[in-house]
């Protein structure tokens, strides 16, 4: 499998605070990673630098072949082709489900409106939500924005999905209908890195798991031997892991 | 002294012209204004120092000078600057620089209600924006300022109705909008008191008015 995103070196400071150090890692293509660790550990900050919403000072990011850094990328277009979910969803909450699902695709790719309405309602269809088309986001339950997200980011045809936290400002009983769409998406080989505390998700979705502390990389395994030999891992990762998997 | 309303029946029509120039001028001005505004207000939040603090500069400029001073001072300057540019002599009426005079003042007003709309408008949502593939301009346009606009309308209509009275202050450079027109007449007629008191009442009827209407609309749009 060839790298669709790899991630080498890379530090970030905001101001003296270094939120990232060193970071080195990848995602092959078709390949699921799972990103955890400790409130504030800089996963989020790590998965924004992948698609440029945060920019880093150090070190280099590669998307399929892109590199994230260079002044002269062209971001608008990088980011257009790879998906992003949110922990708190942001849908447009002026447009309806259907616009929210059409306006980039007929601002940023040029699709015709018929062809950008006929492509949503077919993803709407496949997360389940196809009657909601004609509703507002504020008409919703947060698991269901969430799922039109996720179409959202589909309907850009996207090389790769980013996701942050995406089941973490989720009611419990919400959070598997969003995790079942992941699923299947993981399942049809969607290239895929999740910052996500799910670790029943990671557990039996996820080819590998990464795990970061202070802003560093401190494991970064086959999920089998994340999961599996537990006396093996670091001592960070082990406290977290016995915190996270006592719920 | 006894009030005699009678001779205000016959100005009317003249009247009418004065409250069409009164609005005419209201409407072009807040157009131009939330438009200035919203630039200044673009420029203020932008990365770019150098733009950021001209346009802080701009609004703190005319936050701090009396509106009647700013209209004075464009009847005089406007048409110099116009003559500048176009190399000729060219005459502009008093509307066009009192015009110019309430864009550039109201703007300054419209841009920190602007920049406050913005401000709310949660960094998600540029985030998600951006994350479809948007530039700076469209997620803008299409995501940001609708929904700035939307929650500022109630303090945009507001100051739109303080501009409504201001415009009277047009008297100074002669132009006969609604009050002017109402003060000739009445004195023409003699009957300057009545005149003045009837002005009065259509200027809070107007005002109280769409004042009320906003409130009713800020109460629809806070559910
Ligand atoms: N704009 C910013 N300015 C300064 N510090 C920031 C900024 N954004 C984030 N940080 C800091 O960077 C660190 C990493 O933040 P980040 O959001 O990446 O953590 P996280 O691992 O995603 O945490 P969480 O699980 O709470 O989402 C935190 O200590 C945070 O306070
Ligand atoms: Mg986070």
């Amino acid at each position: 499998m060839s790298a669709m995103i790899s991630i080498n070196n890379v530090s970030k400071w905001y101001g003296d605070f270094q939120v990232l150090t060193d970071c080195t890692t990848g995602v092959k293509k078709g390949e699921v990673v799972v990103v955890c660790g400790p409130s504030g550990s800089g996963k989020s900050t790590l998965i924004k630098c992948v698609n440029a919403l945060e920019p880093f000072q150090k070190g280099e990011i590669i998307v399929d072949g892109i590199a994230v850094g260079d002044p002269k990328t062209d971001l608008p277009k990088l980011r257009s082709r790879v998906g992003m979910v949110f922990q708190h969803f942001e849908l447009f909450p002026h447009l309806s489900i259907t616009e929210n699902l059409a306006i980039a695709q007929v601002k940023v790719l040029g699709r015709s409106q018929d062809e950008a309405r006929e492509k949503g309602l077919k993803l709407l269809d496949r997360v389940g939500l196809k009657a909601h088309a004609h509703k507002f986001p504020g008409q919703l339950s947060g698991g269901q924005q969430q799922r039109v997200a996720i179409a959202r980011a589909l309907a850009m045809d996207p090389i790769a999905m980013l996701f942050d936290e995406p089941t973490s400002a989720l009611d419990p009983e919400m959070i598997n209908e969003v995790l079942d769409v992941m699923t299947e998406l993981a399942q049809e080989g969607m290239t895929m890195m999740c910052v996500t505390h799910e670790m029943g998700f990671a557990r039996r979705v996820a080819h590998r798991v990464i795990f970061m502390d202070k802003g560093a990389i401190v494991e970064d395994c086959d999920k089998d031997a994340f999961f599996g030999d537990i006396n093996a891992r670091s001592e960070r990762a082990r406290q977290f892991l016995s915190k996270i998997l006592q719920h | 002294m006894a009030l005699d309303f009678s001779q205000i029946i016959p100005a009317l029509p003249g009247l009418a012209d004065g409250m069409l120039l009164t609005l005419k001028l209201l409407v072009m001005a807040v157009l131009g204004g939330v438009v200035l505004g919203t630039l200044l207000a673009l420029a203020r939040l932008s990365d770019n120092v150098l733009l950021s603090r001209l346009a802080k500069w701009y609004v703190n400029y005319f936050r701090s000078i009396p509106l009647l001073l700013v209209i004075s001072w464009f009847y005089l300057v406007v048409p110099m600057v116009l003559s500048w540019i176009t190399g000729d002599l060219t005459p502009v009426g008093a509307f066009t620089s009192c015009l110019v005079a309430f864009v550039m003042f109201e703007a300054a007003y419209f841009s920190e209600i602007v920049r406050a709309g913005i401000q709310s408008i949660s960094r998600g949502q540029i985030n998600a924006a951006y994350a479809l593939g948007m530039s700076y301009g469209q997620a803008m346009r299409l995501v940001i300022l609708p929904q700035a606009f939307r929650k500022m309308m109630p303090l945009l209509l507001q100051q739109s109705i303080i501009l409504f009275q201001d415009t009277s202050l047009v008297y100074a450079v002669g132009l006969m909008d609604f009050l002017n027109t109402a003060r000739s007449k009445g004195d023409v007629v003699g009957l300057p008191h009545e005149f003045l008191l009837f002005a009065g009442a259509v200027y809070f009827v107007i005002s109280f008015g769409a004042s009320q209407w906003v409130k009713r609309l800020q109460k629809r749009f806070a559910v």
